[in-house]
């Protein structure tokens, strides 16, 4: 795969999947906050 | 009046909104849009979009819902008496939808039964049209008779949402969607994993990602991005203020909202990754380069998959039951959504239990469902789903974000009741993106897809066949703006104070 291409995917996976993980992350530190 | 059910948890809530959002589009359509805007370049103007349009609209219905505890008509009615009618038309446009996506669910499952045995042969085009859905064997317009392997899983798929809904809120749908969303995620990732170490994946993993530059400054390209986000993730449906109405008065809204925001991308993201190492080793195999095997829609999923299903090299029938169980569980929590969000409303406002306002509300749907089923099915299917989802969700959705923007100007007490619940506060940028951002973008896909339709008619198709898409769009409308004038079984007024107080 070429550099472009491969640019591409890390971002597209890290603000994509990324997000997700922290905001369920986010979701996971507040609930066990108010517990 | 019954009490309204609520979500038993917020990850019911949460995992009920990403199926509802996760659905045959994140396959189908987003690695084919993906790759003829731009490749890996068509990711900046999608991530632009998902956070100044998708997201935005998200924390709208889900604050609306949240604030309002109602379906959309019930919701926007009580934000004004004028709302009432777009909510209604909303619902509606859902109804249409659930009246052919059964038939793509019950394909699916069919499809599951035939992986066993590899059924669709070599030539996997001419066993879709020809022998299963039989639409190759009529012209546009013309019935034909009901296919009955396609009308024997279809009744099926709707027993099955029938049964869950049945069931409830929190006995039925939170609990289907907390099976079948993790069970999709696995399916699809070991599906994925495999598909990425095939031969000549790298091929297609490249021609789907590498960048065209030049495609960025292409007008085309973002208006397909906020399209590609607009469609995917059940906004302007119903769907989400609905599911939001069964929130508990206290909850997160903006954080679940980028939850499901996320999830929903993210599966596309895999998506397009799994579908194009597939299409990468399907070109070496067959010795052509990427661009001539890439599809998208139907005819990726019925026609190209089996056929590189059939070229795996082991266990072929096993990925070809994961990849259609895949495809029946997106489908089924997007199709249990688009009926909640009607039956919802039908409950709401003729003050009826669920079972009968399901009774009416998916059973007329289904009866209709069975048009879908003939040999001229696709047909109807490809004209009624151009129409209704251009002119019915579209401008459903441009109307909603005007009227709260700007007539009711009811976004700054939307944004303060959000802030109230959510960790995370809303400022400045939320208001511009759905008071001007999504707007202008909305308003030039509508006057964009306008122009296209009358310039050369929807897929070569005849005025006359277009005609039947074009009605139901146009009854969704107006059959919204009737019911909406039919008086409420409750005082809406009084019912309204209780609630939003």
């Amino acid at each position: 795969m070429s550099g472009g291409a491969i640019t591409m995917m890390v971002i597209g996976m890290v603000i994509l999947w990324g997000g997700l993980i922290a905001s369920i992350i986010n979701m996971m530190v507040k609930s066990s906050k108010n517990q | 009046m019954e009490n309204r059910e609520q979500w038993g948890s917020r990850a019911g809530f949460v995992l009920a909104a990403i199926g509802s959002a996760i659905g045959l589009g994140n396959i189908w359509r987003f690695p084919a849009v993906a790759y003829s805007n731009g490749g890996g370049s068509f990711f900046i103007p999608y991530l632009i979009a998902l956070l100044t349009a998708g997201i935005p609209l998200l924390i709208l219905e889900f604050t609306i819902g949240q604030k309002y505890r109602g379906s959309a008509p019930l919701s926007l009615g009580r934000i004004s008496k004028k709302g009432e009618w777009l909510g209604w038309w909303q619902v509606l446009v859902s109804f249409f939808i659930s009246t052919y996506y059964p038939i793509i669910v019950a394909w699916a499952l069919s499809y599951t039964i035939f992986s066993f045995k590899l059924s669709w042969g070599n030539d996997t085009g001419s066993f879709f049209a020809k022998d299963y859905a039989q639409f190759g064997l009529v012209a546009p317009g013309q019935m034909g008779g009901i296919v009955w392997q396609v009308f024997i899983p279809l009744v099926i798929v709707w027993a099955v949402v029938f049964i869950i809904l049945f069931k409830g809120v929190r006995k039925g749908i939170e609990k289907a969607n907390k099976f079948f969303i993790p069970m999709l995620v696995i399916l699809f990732s070991i599906i994925v994993i495999r598909a990425v170490t095939l031969d000549g994946a790298t091929a297609g993993l490249e021609a789907f990602f590498k960048p065209d530059w030049s495609k960025i400054m292409d007008g085309s390209v973002w208006v397909a991005a906020y399209s590609q986000i607009f469609f995917s993730l059940s906004i302007a449906f119903g769907i989400m203020i609905a599911y939001a109405s069964y929130l508990p008065k206290k909850s997160d809204i903006t954080n679940n909202a980028f939850i499901t925001g996320f999830s929903n991308s993210g599966f596309e993201l895999l998506a397009g990754i799994g579908v194009f190492a597939a299409l990468g080793f399907m070109a070496q195999a067959e010795g052509v380069s990427v661009d001539k095997v890439a599809a998208g829609g139907p005819n990726l999923v019925f026609v190209v998959l089996p056929k590189i299903i059939n070229t795996l090299p082991a266990f072929q029938g096993v990925f070809g039951v994961l990849f259609f169980l895949s495809i029946i569980f997106a489908g089924l929590t997007s199709l249990i959504s688009i009926v909640e969000a009607y039956v919802s409303a039908v409950q709401d406002k003729f003050n009826i239990s669920r079972k009968k306002a399901i009774g009416y509300g998916a059973g007329i749907s289904a009866i209709i469902s069975i048009v879908y089923a003939t040999k001229g099915g696709l047909y109807f299917l490809d004209n009624v789903d151009h129409f209704v989802n251009s002119y019915g969700i579209a401008l459903a959705g441009l109307i909603e974000v005007v009227l709260i923007a700007w007539v009711f100007k009811k976004l700054g007490v939307l944004q303060n009741h959000a802030n109230s619940m959510s960790d995370m506060r809303l400022g400045l940028w939320w208001k511009i993106c759905l008071s001007i951002i999504t707007p202008i973008v909305l308003g030039y896909m509508m006057i964009d897809s306008i122009i296209h339709d009358f310039k050369e008619p929807y897929s070569g198709y005849t005025w006359g066949f277009l005609s039947v898409g074009i009605a139901c769009a146009v009854i969704a409308l107006v059959a919204g703006i009737y019911l909406a004038a039919l008086k409420w079984k409750k005082n809406l007024s009084e019912e309204t104070q209780k609630e939003v107080s």
